[in-house]
C-alpha cells in the first residue's frame, strides 16, 4: 500500500447524504475478475446518462454534465467532501477500488457506514471526519481550483487561506497508513517470525514443507 | 502436556505469534485455489508489487465454472459458450502460468472439484491447516486437519505471506454414538446432525465429529460429514486420525514417502483429542435412529426423515419460525402435511463436493442397474468429482448402468451444485440433489432443490418420486 502522510489536492464537492455503494459502484461491475480499473464506473449511474455495462468502452459513453465528478474545474480532483453517512449499503470493497482508481485520496464527510470506512483503510484511501459545522463552511468556500492540504502526521485539515481544521484518527490505523502498511504489509513485518516457524517445521514435520 | 482436543493441537501447530488479544498469525500449509474466488487476489499481488511466499503450497484447478457437456471440452477453453466463465478460467491459467503454481487444467485428467481433488491427490494431509476461497473447504478437516474456507481478500494475504490473521473458535463434540441401520449413509448422518443442531448451531465453533458410526465410516463417508459442517455454521469440521485416514492417503501423488512417511505415520497418531479434553459443548445423536433424510425446505436443518410428511407452520409456536416455514413451503410448492414420499420430482443431480466420489457413484450404480428413469423425470445427471473418479466409474461400467437407465453421465465439475455454468433447474423445477446446499435459488432461480444421499437421488430417479432406499426394489 502506498504511504499516505500530507496530501494537496483539489476538492470536488458532492453534495449528497447517504451516498451507498450501489450509486458508488453499481453491481453490475462486480462480476469483474479485477480490483482496478473501476475508476471509469465511479458513480456510474449518476455521472452517465444511461445505465452501463461491464466491457463497455465508457470514454464513449453520453455524460451528465449536471454531475460534479464531469464539470470541468473539478477534473483531477483527489480529495471528495459529501454529507453524512458516506458509503453506507453493501459490503463491497469495489467501492472503495473505485474511488482509489479514480484518484480520490481522501474522503471528508461528518459520518461514515462502518463496512465502508474499515474498508478504506485497508486500501491506502483516508477517510476523515469532520464536524457539519466544518463540512459546511468547506462545502461554501469550494470555488475554483479550491484545494486542501491534509497532513495525517499533524491530523490536520487546511484550507488554502491556512486555517486549519483538527481530526481524529486511530493511532493503529494511522501508523498503518503513514507508514503504507495494509494487513499483508503489517503481516509481512513478522516474517523473520514466519521464517523462524518454518525452519522449526523443517525439523518437526518436513514433510509438509517438501 | 496439557490435556487438549484434536482442535487444540492443531492450532496450537500453527500459531506464529499471538497478540494479547488472542489474535494470532496462523501459518497455512495448503492452499486450494479455483477460478472464481482468486483473480483479485492475484491482482491485489500485482498492484502491491508482491509475490507468492510459498507457491509450492498451492494447488489450483478451475471446477466451479467449467462446462459438464463433452461437446463444451477438450482444446482447454475453446469450446465454453459462456464469455464470463471463459475470461475467469482463463485468468486462472494465465495467474497460474505467471506465479509458477501447479494448475490440473481442463483437459487433465486429474482436474475437478477443489475437494474432491485434494484428498485424491493427497495434497490433504492430516495436521495440516487447508484453506481455500470456498466455504466448503471443510471437508478437508475429515484427515485431522484444521480446514476452512476464507475470503479473497484472505486469499491474498495467504498468497503473500503463508499466514492467515485468526482468532480460535470454541470447540464442540458432536458424538454419533452406536451403528447406523442398512441403507443409512454419511449423508443422511450429517443432515440428521444439522436437523438436530441448526445451520447457526455450529456458529463460532470447530466441530469434532466422533461416535462409534463416524469411525465406521469410510473417509469418503467422512468427508461429506465434514463437508457440511459449514451448513451447521461452523466453519471447521473435523474427524480424528486412525488407521482408515492412514491407508487411504498411503501412495497418493503428493503423500509422502519413504522415511517421511514412516514419521508421518508416527507423528498423526497424535492427532486425537485427548482424553477427557474438554469441549465448550457436547451434542450427542443415536445412530441406530437415523434414517434416510430429505430436506423439505430452504435450508438444510429443514430435513425430515422420509417416513414424514412436510410440517404444518400451524403446529408451530414460534411465530418467525412459523413465518419462515411458510415461506418455504411457498417457495417449494409444498403443502403441509403431504407425506414426504409423495413429493414428485423433475430432475435428479447427483454430484458436488458433498457426494461426488467413488463410493457415491458406485452407491447410486446399485440402484440404478436394471431400472429406468421414470417418465415424469425430465433429466437425471451423474457428474463425477474428478476425472480420475470418471475413469474410475468407467473402468467398473459404472456409466453404462447409468446411461442405460436414462441418466446423463457428465464431465467432472461443479455442475448444477451452484448452477453458475448451463446445468440448472427452471423455475419451479424440483430436483433431488446430492449437493449441500438447498437456498433459494441455489441450483437456478425459482428452482426447488430437496438435499438427499446419491442411493435416495437414485431411487427418486427411478420412481419419479421421493421413496425410501430401506424398502426400494
Ligand atoms: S461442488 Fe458446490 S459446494 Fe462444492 S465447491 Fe463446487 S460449488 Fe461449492
Amino acid at each position: 500500500m502506498e504511504k499516505f502522510t500530507v496530501h494537496k489536492g483539489l476538492v470536488v464537492p458532492l453534495d449528497r447524504a447517504n451516498v451507498d455503494t450501489d450509486a458508488i459502484i453499481p453491481k453490475q461491475y462486480l462480476k469483474s475478475v479485477k480490483k482496478s480499473g473501476f475508476g471509469p464506473t465511479l458513480f456510474d449511474d449518476w455521472r452517465y446518462k444511461k445505465a452501463g455495462e461491464p466491457g463497455m468502452d465508457h470514454s464513449l459513453r453520453d455524460i451528465n454534465p449536471d454531475f460534479v465528478l464531469n464539470q470541468a474545474q473539478y477534473q483531477g480532483a483527489s480529495i471528495l467532501i459529501a454529507r453524512e453517512n458516506f458509503g453506507c449499503g453493501s459490503s463491497r470493497e469495489h467501492a472503495v477500488w473505485a474511488l482509489t482508481d479514480y484518484g480520490i485520496k481522501t474522503v471528508i464527510a461528518p459520518s461514515y457506514a462502518d463496512i465502508f470506512f474499515n474498508n478504506s483503510f485497508k486500501n491506502g484511501l483516508l477517510p476523515v471526519i469532520l464536524s457539519e459545522a466544518v463540512v459546511d463552511k468547506l462545502f461554501s468556500e469550494i470555488d475554483n481550483g479550491y484545494e486542501l492540504i491534509i497532513d495525517l502526521e499533524q491530523q490536520k485539515v487546511i484550507t488554502p487561506t491556512g486555517e486549519a481544521f483538527s481530526f481524529e484518527v486511530d493511532s493503529f490505523r494511522k501508523h498503518c497508513l503513514l507508514n503504507g502498511l495494509d494487513d499483508i504489509g503489517l503481516t509481512l513485518q513478522y516474517a523473520d517470525d514466519i521464517r523462524a516457524y518454518e525452519e522449526k517445521c523443517k525439523q518437526e514435520t518436513p514433510w509438509l514443507m517438501a | 502436556m496439557a490435556i487438549r482436543t484434536l482442535y487444540d493441537k492443531l492450532w496450537d501447530a500453527h500459531v506464529v505469534r499471538e497478540e494479547e488479544d488472542g489474535t494470532a498469525l496462523l501459518y497455512i500449509d495448503r492452499h486450494l485455489v479455483h477460478e472464481v474466488t482468486s483473480p483479485q487476489a492475484f491482482e491485489g499481488l500485482r498492484l502491491a508489487g508482491r509475490g507468492l511466499w510459498r507457491s509450492d503450497s498451492i494447488l489450483a484447478v478451475p471446477d466451479h465454472n467449467v462446462p459438464t457437456t463433452k461437446q463444451h471440452r477438450g482444446n482447454g477453453t475453446a469450446k465454453i459458450d459462456d464469455p464470463v466463465a471463459k475470461i475467469q478460467i482463463e485468468t486462472l491459467n494465465q495467474n497460474c502460468e505467471d506465479f509458477e503454481i501447479e494448475e490440473f487444467l481442463m483437459d487433465d485428467i486429474r482436474q475437478g472439484i477443489v475437494h474432491v481433488i485434494g484428498p485424491e491427490q493427497g495434497a490433504t494431509l492430516p495436521g495440516m491447516t487447508v484453506v481455500c476461497g470456498d466455504s466448503h473447504t471443510s471437508t478437508h478437516g475429515a484427515f485431522g486437519a484444521l480446514a476452512h474456507g476464507i475470503g479473497t481478500s484472505e486469499v491474498e494475504h495467504v498468497m503473500a505471506t503463508q499466514c492467515l490473521i485468526q482468532k480460535k473458535m470454541k470447540n464442540m463434540l458432536v458424538s454419533v454414538d452406536g451403528k447406523v441401520g442398512a441403507g443409512i449413509t454419511a449423508k443422511d448422518i450429517v443432515l440428521a446432525i444439522i436437523g438436530k443442531i441448526g445451520t447457526a448451531g455450529g456458529t463460532g465453533y470447530a466441530i469434532e465429529f466422533a461416535g462409534e458410526a463416524i469411525a465406521d465410516l469410510s473417509m469418503e463417508g467422512r468427508m461429506t460429514v465434514c463437508n457440511m459442517a459449514i451448513e451447521a455454521g461452523a466453519r471447521a469440521g473435523m474427524i480424528a486420525v486412525d488407521q482408515t485416514t492412514i491407508d487411504y492417503i498411503k501412495d497418493r501423488p503428493f503423500a509422502p514417502t519413504g522415511e517421511y512417511w514412516d514419521k508421518a505415520v508416527e507423528a498423526w497418531a497424535d492427532l486425537v483429542s485427548d482424553e477427557g479434553a474438554n469441549f465448550d459443548q457436547v451434542i450427542h445423536l443415536d445412530a441406530s435412529q437415523i434414517e434416510p433424510q430429505v430436506t423439505w425446505g430452504t435450508s438444510p436443518e429443514m430435513v425430515l426423515p422420509i417416513t414424514s410428511v412436510v410440517p404444518n407452520p400451524d403446529d408451530e409456536t414460534d411465530a418467525v419460525k412459523r413465518n419462515s416455514i411458510q415461506a418455504a413451503l411457498d417457495y417449494m410448492g409444498l403443502q403441509a402435511g403431504e407425506p414426504i414420499d409423495a413429493i414428485e420430482v423433475d430432475k435428479i443431480f447427483i454430484g458436488s463436493c458433498t457426494n461426488s466420489r467413488i463410493e457415491d457413484i458406485r452407491e447410486a450404480a446399485v440402484v440404478v442397474k436394471g431400472h429406468t428413469v421414470a417418465d415424469n423425470v425430465k433429466l437425471a445427471m451423474v457428474v463425477p468429482g474428478s476425472g480420475l473418479v470418471k475413469q474410475q466409474a468407467e473402468k467398473e461400467g459404472l456409466d453404462q448402468i447409468f446411461i442405460e437407465a436414462g441418466f446423463e453421465w457428465r464431465e467432472p465439475g461443479c455442475s448444477m451444485c451452484l448452477a453458475m455454468n448451463a446445468d440448472r433447474l427452471q423455475s419451479g423445477e424440483r430436483c433431488a440433489s446430492t449437493s449441500n446446499r438447498n437456498f433459494e435459488g441455489r441450483q437456478g432461480q425459482g428452482g426447488r432443490t430437496h438435499l438427499v444421499s446419491p442411493a435416495m437421488a437414485a431411487a427418486a430417479a427411478i420412481k419419479g418420486h421421493f421413496t425410501d432406499i430401506r424398502a426400494f426394489s
